[in-house]
This record gives C-alpha cells, structure tokens and sequence, in this order.
C-alpha cells in the first residue's frame, strides 16, 4: 500500500470519533434526501400509475337529475376523450357488531360494460352481477375495519329503504385514495366506506332511469379544464348542476397534494442544513489536521510530493469520512423510506405502494454529498499544500490576539482572565466560531421547526371542536327538508338541544377570482355549531351579507364591506351581490356562512334546512345511535367527538415517530458541532490548558477554561436558532396551506425551551466526553516541548 | 491527606528527600530514572541542579513539584509528605506554594502580560499585585502586550513574574535559559535572583549549562538518577558577571 494511504487509514483511526461525528451529519442530509425525494418520488409516481392504469377522470360534476343523452353532448365537446355518467349517493349502513351509524358513499358501476373512468382495482370477489340487485363491491379499508369478506353482507339505507347488500368483492379505487368522509379530519375507515352497484340497482332505488347524478370526464392530453367545466357548467345548470371541478378540488387528490406539498418543503430544507453544516464541519476539522501536519506536509514537499498529490491525500481523508456517512444514510434513509411508505399504507389506500429505490436518488444524494465535504475541504488544504516545503516546514508564525472593543471589556474588570481568554479565542477565529453558532443554531431550529406544530393542532382542535363545532354530532338530510324536520330530529332519544343548518353550494366570484364552496346558513344566536371572528368572538349575522373564512377571502381577494357576486347553484338558481360582512377564523376547508333565513329568502324556498346539529345526554348514546340509523332522512351523522378521539389517536402515534426522528437528526447536529469544536479547540489549548495544570488549576478550572468556550457559543446559538426554527415554522405554514386546511402558526413558549434542552443536553454529553481528554492532559510533557 | 496545607511551621527545610525512585515501565523495560535520591533544601537557598540528559533531574523536579509520583521512597515540602498526597492535594500545594518557570515560557498566547499574571493571581490565597509582579522583573512598560508581541526573554520575564505573583514558597525552574540566547538569558536569571534575594523564594534551577551554576548557593549534581556531587559556591557570581 502507497505509504499516504497509509497514513490516510490511521488517520482516520485516530480522529475515528470526529470523523464519526461529521459523517454522521452528512448521514442525515443524505438519508433526509433520499427520505423526502423518494418518499415523493413513490407517492406521486405511484398515484401516477394508478391514475393512469385505472383511468382516473379529469373532471366531475354533480347534477340533481341529468338524462343520459346529455352525456353525448360532452362527449362532443373539445378536448374530452372520455365521459361516464354515474349515480353517486351517501347513505347510512348499518354494520353488525358497530354501534354508531356508519356512511357509505354509494356508486353506480354500468350494467353491460367495464367503467370508462375511475376503474375499480379489485382486490378480492368479484364484479358484481347486473342481474342481482343485492350485490355489492365494498372498499378495502371499510372491509378490513369491519372484518367483511365477500360473501357476507352489510345493511345499507337506499334511499330510505332498508337493504342488506351482499359482498361480491372488495376493490379499490383511484377516486378514493384517501377515503375522508364528509366532517371528518382523517380517514375512518369504520365509519365511512365506499359501495359500488349495478346501475340498476340504484337508478331503481333514487328513481334515476335513463339518468345520471355524477358524471366523470377524461380530457385528451393538453386540453385545457377551465373551458370544459365551463361548458360543462353551462350544459348542466338546468338538472341542478351544482358546479364542475378538476383534479384539484377532487379530495382524495387535494389531500395527496397536500401530502406531497409537504414531503417537497421537508426535502427543500432538511438536507441542505445537514450539508451545510457538515461542510463546515469539515473544513473546521481539517484547517486543524493541516495546521498540526505542517511540517509533514513541508517534508513531504521537500523530498518530492506535489502539492496537488498532497491535497489529494487529504482531500481522500474527507472523501473517505463523505463515503462512511453517505453508506450509513442509505441504510438509514431507505429504512426510514420503508417506515415512511408503511406509514402511508394506513393513510392511503394504494393496489400497491413501493418505497422508490431508484438509484438516482441514491447518487444524487452520493454526489451532493461528496460535493459539501469537498468544498468544506478545499480551503483548509490550499492554506498549506501550496505552500513552498521550507516555508511549510518551518513553524507557523505565532498567531495574534487582539483586545476587544479597544481593551474596554478587560478594563470592565467584569469578567474574569478565563473569561476574556475564551472571548479572545472565540473571535479570533470569527468565521468558525460563527460557523458552530450556526450549526448548533440549526439543530435548535430543526427541533422548533417541528415541535410547533403540536401546539399549532392543538390550536386547531381547540378553535374548531372546543370553540367552533361544538355539538356531539351533525345529522345531514338528504336533500333539504322544510324546518320541522328539526323537531323530529330534536326528538331523537337523548338528544338535548337541535340546531338546524342550511348548506348550498354556490360560486363566489369577485373579477375572476372564483370558487366553488358551500355557503351555509344559520340560525341567530345558535350555541352548537357556531362561527367565530378572527379575536374568536361569535359572529352574529345580519340580515344579509356574508362571513367568509379568512383564507377564502384572501383567495377572493376580498376584505368586509367588498362586494362579492354570488351564483346560487341550488334552489332559485340566480346570481346576485351580496356584501362581506364578516370573516371568520376557520382552518378546514373554504367556508362562507350566513343567515339561515337569508339564505332561504335568497334561494327562494322557504324554511328549508339541510340537517341539523345536535347535543345530547351521553349516557343515551346508544339508544341514539340505534334511532339515528333508521332515520330515512339522513345520509350521513357526523361524529364529532368521535372524529376527534380517532384525530387525537392517530396524532398520538404519528407524534412518536415524528419526535424521535426530529431529535436524533437535531441531536445528531448538535453533537456533531460541540464535540468537533471542543476536540479542536482543546488541540489548539491544550498546552496552554497543560500548563495552567502545572501552575496550580484544579480539573474542574481547567475543563470549565475550555467548556466555557463552548457555553458562550452553545448559549449564543439559543436564541439564533428559536428565530431561525420560527422562520422554518412560518416558512412552513407557508408551504403546508393548502384550500383543504389552513395550519395556524402557534409556536408555543415551550417549543424553544424543549428545542433547548435537547440541544443543551446533546451539547452537555458531548462535552463531558471531551471532558475526559481535559482529565488527562499530559502536564510533564509541556514543561520541554514547543508546540 | 492532602487537605494539611493549612499550617506553614517555620522551619528551616523548605524539600526533604529520602530513597526517592522512579521507575518507569514500557513493557517488560524498565527505566530507572530516580534511584533512592536523598536531599534537602532550605528557605532562601538558590540550588542549581546540573546534569546531562536523562539523569534524573527533571523526574525529580516534577515529584517535588508535585506533576509525577514517585515509585518508591518520601518526598517532603516542609511537614507535608507529597509522596502521600493525592490528584486533588498536589494540585492544591502547586497552587498555593509552588511556582513553575518553563523552557519555552508557556504563556497564554490570547493573554497580554498583565492578565497572564493575573490568571493566577485571581486563584492565589494572597498574592502580590500584577503590575508589581511584572515590576520585579523590569516589565512594567510592556505589561499590555501580547506573548506574540515580546521577545523570548521578555515572555520568560512574563513566566517569572506569573510564576511569583502567587507569592509562591518554592520557585521551580527547568531549564529557563534553554531556549535564549546568552544575553537574553541573563537578564532571566537577574530577574530570578532578584526574587530569590528580595522576597526569599526558595529556588531550584535545573540546566545542563554549567555557567548558570556560579550564581547559586548550592550546585547539585545528577547523573544516572543519583546525586552524584553537592558543592557550595563560597562566593556567588552575579548573573550578570557570567555568560555563555
């Protein structure tokens, strides 16, 4: 073996516990890399696949009533490949063995053919048989909650009518990814699932012959979606066409999107800072290497070495440590990956979901690395690899301190000779001793910029179970009932109090800002379901106007006393002015409410509600639920104390994962930092620090000379790194808002004083190991040798 | 153990030596550095210590300096036995009684000269001003300068004038001049001297430059890890008469 590779192996022996420590940093960049780029790659590869495979529609619209003929009209229309007509309901199930009423979404599969559009992928059974009403394909997710196989059977209320349906397969679908039911916050598969059924059946049963409720369209490559939902608008408006819309308002694709929004910003800023910081590392690390070999580096010179042979050698040293921590990122990386793409199983439901293991990721992730170690390399070798061998191999001129601030902090006889010697030393070398505050600053905000957002959900529960939506459950007709219904439901048994709610959907429009939500009407004073403005204070209607959810307003780009144009897609069907009267706070979704009773006028229908809130005695629970389900009215019974629980749980076992993650890669950081910086800065001083042993200081004075080096900057990093972490937060908020939630960004006192005391506990254990080298300073051996 | 350093007795034996060993083990080699060194200082007494490389006399300098322990034999420092002492004890009698010179000085590079002095004077029980300090070693006018920013004699002043500060009771030497030229080192050892006859420090100077030996009470010399020879200078030169 070449005698430098040599040296470059024992080297690296000897300096294993730094070398270990920076390439444990770039370990992390590399496995948040492959992480959050693959963990993107495969989702939206994989939804890519599926769409395609499956034909996943471009557009969908729903109509009270539409005759099939008209299919062919939009079939005619530019740009449209493919059209299906469905009938699509939601109706109560009632599951064996499940107390609490249950929704199924309920959709038509033809007769004669295979679905043009939104393909099932069954997983087991069959199709069903057009020639036997009664059966019935059911998603995966709602049949593995309930332990269903085909075969067996689950009740369902078609319209109404109580019917057991049996189980011929249980399939998947590209349009159900991710399966969240009207007024839930996660997917619950227990308590919403999707039924597929001959057309026949249901066209039967809702009296739909001949006719459509839903239809889906498929758009030729390239063609544009604004002008078809146009058309589509325009053609549908007269059998009660309550707006078409794209992917992207699809929920099942928002909420995906939402996902991959996300993984993209993590991808954006975690690697970079391990990289960063690994760089630095480097570079911190070798300019003392270099220092302290010199003369080696001038002997090597003098009996014949190239300065370029003698800056590859160290820049193989770095390359080797970039090597170490690059192989433990791939191990570590794509068993995250594996975790994460487990994790994604439970949210969505893919036919399959692999973790992508292309080899791009894995060299790009190789590549950026070697790329950050090398740059971090360059300047400390060129210092001295480039230096003539007699220059070289003489000892460095000795280096020059400086008072600070003219001699006043001295003269301020504040601070002690310790004291001033650790500032001195400190910013001597600004740029490294700015370099580690940043570093351990990173680790602080990596830490802040994940533990907010707990606080921020917490915010989020608190504002829209505890403060906002405040009944036990919401009953939804339907269609829209004349205001007696409330007393039916009010009724009920157990149920104490009944609120009633008009919910439309309507396009609100001001220039050619427009979107399509639903506009919900309510009573004056109502205590259940209420809406508060942005200083959480109940809003209370006036007659006309409406209260728009903050972030709907800024997509309108609209402020209270604005004008905003109104297209009523239900009832009297016309467009008119209404003004802003009011915004409100809301984090789901896009909301607008107002009067109940000016809604109604303005749909000209008379007192119509749409269901109702209601709160009730607890203990009667049960005997709810049992009358809840045979309510032919209702479609759907929003939980919401129960969609809570199940949020509440779900966040439980997410949070785990999600902390232990987001410590071990901020701990990492900060060890990685502190222990690098002491390492050094005890070479740098130990012989002073040796000497001051002769003289009379004690271990503990000693130690606390360097440690207290590393406190200033440990502790200067606090506060850089609780607003950097507040800048990810934000940056954040920023990138997750999306139209389906909005995240409030609450970072909460605690947050930085948690982020703190992991960093400060990382940097504490760090330092006591160097601590140990303090301990045994070799205090004869300074007595003789010049360093 | 080495809690006892409270109580100083007035007495005249400052360092008592007896059968004082090193050895030091490598393997299965054996070095004998100290072989049963028996010796004596008094208070005030200026002792040179002589010898070619690897006689012992630096070991003996770290034991009774309390930096190294000894294999076999006792060392005393007035009543306290250091060969009993512990970790904690020998660095508390370095701090209060012992002051240390260095060859290459051994300065806080980040501390001008005044606060090198005074990083021990904030730790000693009753020390002596800086400035005065660096005044008995004729350093007043370059007491705010950096170690980088003075010759080598000058931070050897530095070193005594921190080394003395303290008020220490023994002020021990390895080799002060071994890094300066003639001139240079003579204005150390005038600066030594003249601590040693103003404020009675007892002082052990070891060299290999036999000159220095004129300007002590009291020449030892060691070789292969024994005191081979002891004479008292009837006269003293002053440093200033020698040079080398």
């Amino acid at each position: 073996m070449h005698p430098l590779t040599v040296k470059l192996l024992r080297d690296l022996r000897r300096l294993w516990a730094q070398a270990l420590a920076i390439a444990l940093v770039m370990a992390a960049g590399v496995a948040t890399l492959i992480l959050g780029v693959g963990a993107h790659k495969s989702l939206s590869e994989t939804r890519a696949a599926y769409y395609e495979a499956n034909r996943f529609a471009d557009i969908f619209a729903n109509v009270t009533r539409a005759p099939k003929s008209v299919t062919a009209s939009i079939e005619a229309l530019d740009g449209v490949a493919a059209v299906e007509p469905r009938i699509v309901k939601i109706a109560l199930a009632d599951v064996e063995g499940m107390a609490e009423p249950a929704s199924v979404m309920m959709v038509s599969l033809p007769d004669d053919r295979e679905p043009e559009l939104n393909r099932l992928y069954l997983r087991q059974g069959r199709m069903p048989d057009a020639g036997s009403p009664q059966e019935a394909v059911i998603s995966e997710g709602f049949a593995k909650a309930h332990g269903l196989r085909p075969g067996d059977s689950v009740g369902v209320l078609v319209n109404g009518a109580s019917r057991r349906l049996t189980i011929s397969g249980i399939a998947l679908s590209p349009e159900f990814i991710y399966a969240i039911g009207p007024w839930d916050l996660m997917p619950d598969e227990r308590r919403f699932g999707i039924v597929w059924l001959p057309e026949a059946t249901l066209a039967a049963a809702y009296d739909l012959d001949g006719a459509f409720s839903n239809v889906i369209v498929k758009l030729m490559p390239g063609a544009g979606e604004g002008a078809i939902i146009d058309a589509m608008d325009a053609m549908l408006e007269r059998y009660g066409g309550l707006g078409a819309y794209a992917r992207k308002d699809q929920t099942s694709h928002a909420f995906l999107d939402a996902e991959l929004q996300q993984l993209e910003a993590m991808s954006r800023v975690l690697p970079p800072i391990f990289l960063l910081v690994a760089a630095f590392l480097v570079n911190m690390t070798l300019t003392r290497l270099v220092a302290l070999e010199r003369e080696q580096i001038g002997l090597l010179k003098a009996i014949g070495y190239s300065s370029l042979s003698i800056a590859w050698h160290y820049i193989s040293f770095v390359t080797l440590i970039a090597a170490i921590g690059i192989a433990i990122g791939f191990v570590a990386g794509t068993w995250l990956g594996a975790g994460m793409a487990r994790l994604y199983a439970t949210f969505f439901n893919f036919p399959f979901l692999v973790f992508s293991r292309s080899p791009d990721i894995y060299a790009i992730a190789a590549v950026v690395t070697v790329l950050a170690a090398v740059a971090g390399a360059i300047r400390a070798v060129s210092k001295v690899a480039f230096l003539p061998p007699a220059v070289a191999m003489s000892p460095p001129a000795p280096v020059e301190y400086r008072r600070l601030f003219g001699g006043a902090l001295e003269l301020s006889r504040v601070f002690s000779q310790a004291q001033v010697m650790a500032a001195r030393h400190l910013l001597r070398w600004p740029a490294r001793t700015a370099s580690s505050v940043l570093g351990i600053a990173f680790a602080v905000a990596i830490l802040v910029g994940s533990l907010w957002s707990f606080g921020s959900i917490d915010r989020m529960i608190d504002i829209t179970f505890i403060r906002t939506d405040r009944q036990h459950a919401t009953i939804n007709f339907t269609e829209a009932k004349p205001l007696p219904a409330l007393y039916s439901v009010g009724n009920l048994p157990g149920v104490i109090k009944a609120e009633p709610y008009r919910a439309v959907m309507v396009k609100l429009r001001n220039g050619h800002r427009e979107r399509r939500v639903a506009l919900t009407g309510k009573p004056p004073g109502a205590e259940l379901s209420r809406v508060l403005d942005l200083s959480l204070q109940p809003v209370s209607f006036p007659p006309s106007g409406l209260t728009l959810s903050s972030s709907l307003a800024d997509i309108l780009g609209v402020r209270v006393g604005d004008q905003v144009e109104v297209d009523l897609m239900e009832g009297s069907r016309r467009t008119l002015v209404q003004g802003v009267a009011a915004i409100n706070e809301g984090y789901l979704g896009l909301t607008a409410f107002m009067d109940l009773e000016a809604l109604n006028a303005m749909l000209r229908e008379g007192a119509m509600i749409s269901g109702v809130h209601i709160s009730m005695d607890e203990n009667e629970m049960g005997a709810f639920f049992e009358a809840a389900k045979s309510t032919p009215a209702a479609n759907f019974i929003a939980l919401q104390r129960v969609s809570l629980q199940k949020f509440r749980e779900t966040l439980a076992q997410n949070i785990l994962i999600m902390v232990t993650v987001y410590l071990v890669l901020a701990a990492i950081i900060a060890f990685g930092v502190v222990y690098n910086f002491t390492r050094i800065s005890l070479s740098e001083q130990g012989r002073e620090l040796a000497s001051l042993r002769v003289i009379g200081f004690t271990r503990g004075e000693v130690a606390g000379l360097l440690l207290s080096e590393l406190a200033a900057i440990v502790l200067v990093a606090q506060p850089l790194g609780w607003l950097i972490g507040y800048g990810f937060a934000f940056a954040m908020v920023q990138g997750f808002s999306t139209e389906l939630y909005r995240v409030p960004l609450v970072v909460n006192p605690s947050v930085y004083a948690w982020a703190s005391i992991v960093v400060l506990t990382a940097a504490t254990l760090s330092a006591l190991i160097v601590r140990r080298r303090i301990d045994r300073l070799d205090m004869i051996a300074v007595l003789k040798t010049r360093e | 153990m080495g809690k006892a350093t409270g109580r100083v007795k007035v007495q005249d034996e400052v360092f008592r030596t007896i059968g004082l060993s090193k050895v030091y083990r490598s393997g299965a080699v054996e070095v004998h550095a100290l072989r049963g060194v028996d010796f004596t200082a008094s208070r005030g007494e200026f002792l040179v210590i002589l010898g070619p490389s690897g006689s012992g006399k630096s070991t003996f300098l770290n034991i009774i300096g309390g930096l190294d322990t000894a294999t076999s034999g006792q060392a005393f420092f007035l009543d306290q036995e250091l060969t009993a002492m512990d970790e904690a004890g020998l660095t508390r009698y370095r701090r209060d009684n012992v002051g240390f010179i260095f060859q290459f000085y051994n300065l806080v590079p980040s501390l001008t000269a005044r606060e090198n002095v005074q990083l021990v004077t904030e730790i000693a029980r009753s020390p002596m001003k800086p400035a005065e300090a660096l005044e008995m070693v004729g350093l007043t006018d370059r007491m705010n300068h950096f170690p980088a920013q003075l010759s080598g004699g000058e931070q050897q002043r530095v070193a005594i004038a921190r080394a003395i500060a303290k008020k220490p009771q023994v002020l021990l030497c390895d080799e002060p001049t071994g890094a300066l030229d003639s001139q240079t080192g003579v204005r150390v050892l005038e600066a030594l001297t003249a601590v040693n006859a103003e404020i009675g420090t007892t002082t052990l100077v070891i060299t290999h430059n036999a000159a220095v030996s004129e300007i002590a009470h009291r020449v030892i010399r060691f070789a292969n890890g024994e005191i081979v020879s002891q004479s008292a200078n009837s006269t003293r030169k002053r440093a200033a008469e020698i040079s080398w």
